[in-house]
């Protein structure tokens, strides 16, 4: 079986970042995951930090840059998305939704994605899930159930000794690892293979 | 091959001065640059279409009839003509009236346009607008081809026995262009049709201008209209040129700087290293558009955007005189030097006019439809037959 792909976002700003910390657990616990169910997967992280004046200039002008476009083409040519943002004045950060306004809508449809926050207090973890979550439901990709937040605390050891950080990340890790064997193995887009028969589109019409 | 300007008739500030040009000062700009685009030896003149501030050319066909008037040998286009808002009854009757007028040196780009609200504006949904164009286009072909014309579709009105008049002249309609960036529905349809597609690409990257070219070619050929290289093919681009590359640079960045569209985006250095605008000297634009062939095939026509940003009358008329005393007379040799012969040139009147007349479908010399069937019908006598139906029926 050919290895899956996995691509990571990860809108923090900071460098070093807990934002790129959490994304990076994410990956390698699914990594892990896929492993021990017989699948090889190779993992691309981006931080949008590094294309943060990019994205502004597409929204300006429409097009990507160089640099932009493959990352367009990794997430949207993926078996799988890690999408960690850091939570800003309650929601994901105004970086993160601009990356999220440039994908086309359909980008996503389909596409397994597992979602992360961070945040300084636990109070703020729903924020998961009724902010991101719906964005994700919006553009149609396949959010698996669990989305994990970690807030400040988390990385010592943590205020939840039940549900701690690391069970929580290989749980949703395991989820996304099942949904993406589930489905096959992606392949480049390919803008042109849809594109109708103009006959079809004079019946539509 | 064909080079000419195209405008998208914006009123911009200049940002060097502060100074606004008056919509009447903009419209008489816009006809002085499209002389002087003769004068300098450019083959091409387009306009834009807008309905809204800060656009100008509203009414694109008056622009062009007086332009045919004052110019004697210049083709007058459209960059685009909205395929999806206008009504192609209209469409059909202005452009056949503006081909008369100007003797056959004219044709037309459809587009979609990029302006959202221009859709409910003229009683239409955007989401619609490829079924729009599909269909708009399918009526104004046959409105052009066929004298009297029986059509019924889902976006207009029905027509019954009507007649566009008057009948494009010689027989032989208006060349017509696809313009698109994005849908490959567009580059599909130009292909099904036979007729022209144009890449507007001035804020696109290259690699996505080659695929949607090549992807127009191979559907043309599939349409059994030639091979793919004799697709006609056109190309936007924009430049900004002097004598020394550093001073066109210091010129031209305060105007892209404050531009309508990439203005505090991407730096000029980014832009023109991604989109075909190019800022230097005569020989820099030479280089880079003489290449442009080597990423789409040899093609038909290549029409620069020059009068926009709020760049003065003075700036534009002296940018034409570099573009068509230094730059196009060697972008016509470098573009002929590997030309294959196979590959037509860019179809003009006269050369439509005699494929049509060596296939038998060009107008006989008298043409006009002389027969009258529709004036002096009342609204009464349509009534009476109107009762007369229901009374059958009844």
């Amino acid at each position: 079986m050919t290895a899956r792909k996995i691509a990571v976002v990860s809108a923090g700003l900071g460098k070093p970042s807990s934002t790129r910390l959490l994304a990076d657990r994410l990956a390698q616990a699914t990594v892990d995951e896929l492993a021990r169910i017989g699948v090889t997967a190779t993992v691309e992280t981006f931080e949008l930090r590094d294309v943060a004046h990019d994205i502004v200039n597409a929204m300006l002008t429409g097009f990507p840059s160089p640099t932009l476009r493959h990352l367009l083409e990794t997430v949207t040519g993926t078996d799988a998305v890690i999408a960690v943002t850091p939570l800003y004045t309650t929601t994901y950060s105004g970086l993160f939704k601009s990356f999220v306004d440039i994908l086309d809508k359909d980008a996503l449809v389909g596409t397994p994605v597992l979602l992360g926050a961070t945040g300084g207090t636990p109070r703020h973890s729903l924020a998961l899930e009724y902010s991101v979550r719906p964005l994700f439901t919006y553009l149609r990709a396949h959010t698996v159930t669990t989305s994990v937040f970690a807030a400040t605390d988390d990385w010592a050891g943590g205020t939840d000794t039940l549900a701690s950080l690391p069970a929580r990340i290989t749980r949703a890790a395991t989820e996304l690892a099942v949904a993406v064997v589930a489905r096959p193995a992606s392949r480049p887009v390919d803008p042109f293979a849809d594109a109708p028969n103009f006959a079809d589109l004079l019946g539509d019409s | 091959m064909q080079f000419g300007i195209f405008t998208v008739g914006d009123v911009t500030t200049d940002p060097t001065t502060g100074r606004t040009p008056t919509e009447a000062e903009r419209i008489r700009a816009m006809l002085t640059i499209a002389k002087h685009a003769e004068d300098v030896g450019l083959d091409v003149f387009a306009t834009g279409e807008h309905h809204n501030p800060p656009f100008v050319p509203s009414s694109p066909t008056t622009l062009l009839g007086y332009i045919a008037a004052t110019t004697s040998t210049i083709q007058l286009s459209t960059a685009t003509t909205l395929i999806t808002t206008n009504d192609p009854v209209k469409i059909a009757e202005d452009y056949a009236m503006l081909q008369i007028v100007a003797d056959g040196r004219v044709d037309l780009m459809m587009g979609r346009g990029n302006t959202g609200p221009v859709y409910p504006w003229f009683g239409k949904d955007i989401r619609q607008g490829i079924p729009l164009a599909v269909e708009n286009y399918a009526l104004l072909r046959r409105l052009w081809d066929e004298e009297v014309v029986d059509w019924e579709g889902r976006f207009r009105t029905p027509l019954q026995g009507f007649t566009s008049t008057p009948r494009p002249l010689d027989g032989v309609a208006p060349f017509v262009w696809h313009g698109s960036i994005r849908s490959p529905e567009i580059a599909e349809q130009a292909a099904y049709y036979g007729d022209g597609f144009f890449h507007n690409n001035i804020f696109w990257p290259m690699e996505h201008t080659r695929s949607m070219v090549r992807y127009y070619r191979e559907r043309f050929e599939h349409y059994g209209h030639g091979t793919a290289e004799q697709a006609i093919v056109g190309l936007g681009g924009q430049v900004f040129m002097r004598a020394r590359s550093q001073d066109a640079v210091r010129e031209f960045r305060p105007y892209f700087d404050e531009a309508p569209v990439y203005g505090h985006g991407p730096s000029l250095e980014e832009f023109t290293a991604q989109t075909p605008l190019t800022v230097g000297s005569p020989q820099q634009v030479i280089d880079r558009y003489a290449a442009m062939r080597h990423d789409v095939g040899h093609y038909q026509r290549q029409l620069f955007l020059m009068d926009h940003a709020g760049l003065p009358l003075s700036t534009v008329l002296e940018q034409l005189d570099i573009l068509g005393g230094e730059v196009v007379p060697v972008l016509r040799a470098e573009m002929a030097s590997d030309r294959p012969a196979s590959v037509p040139d860019a179809p003009t009147h006269a050369a439509r006019v005699a494929t049509a007349r060596a296939a038998g479908t060009a107008a006989p010399e008298h043409d006009a439809p002389t027969q009258d069937r529709w004036t002096g019908r009342t609204a009464e006598d349509d009534l009476l037959a109107a009762d007369a139906v229901s009374g059958e029926r009844a």
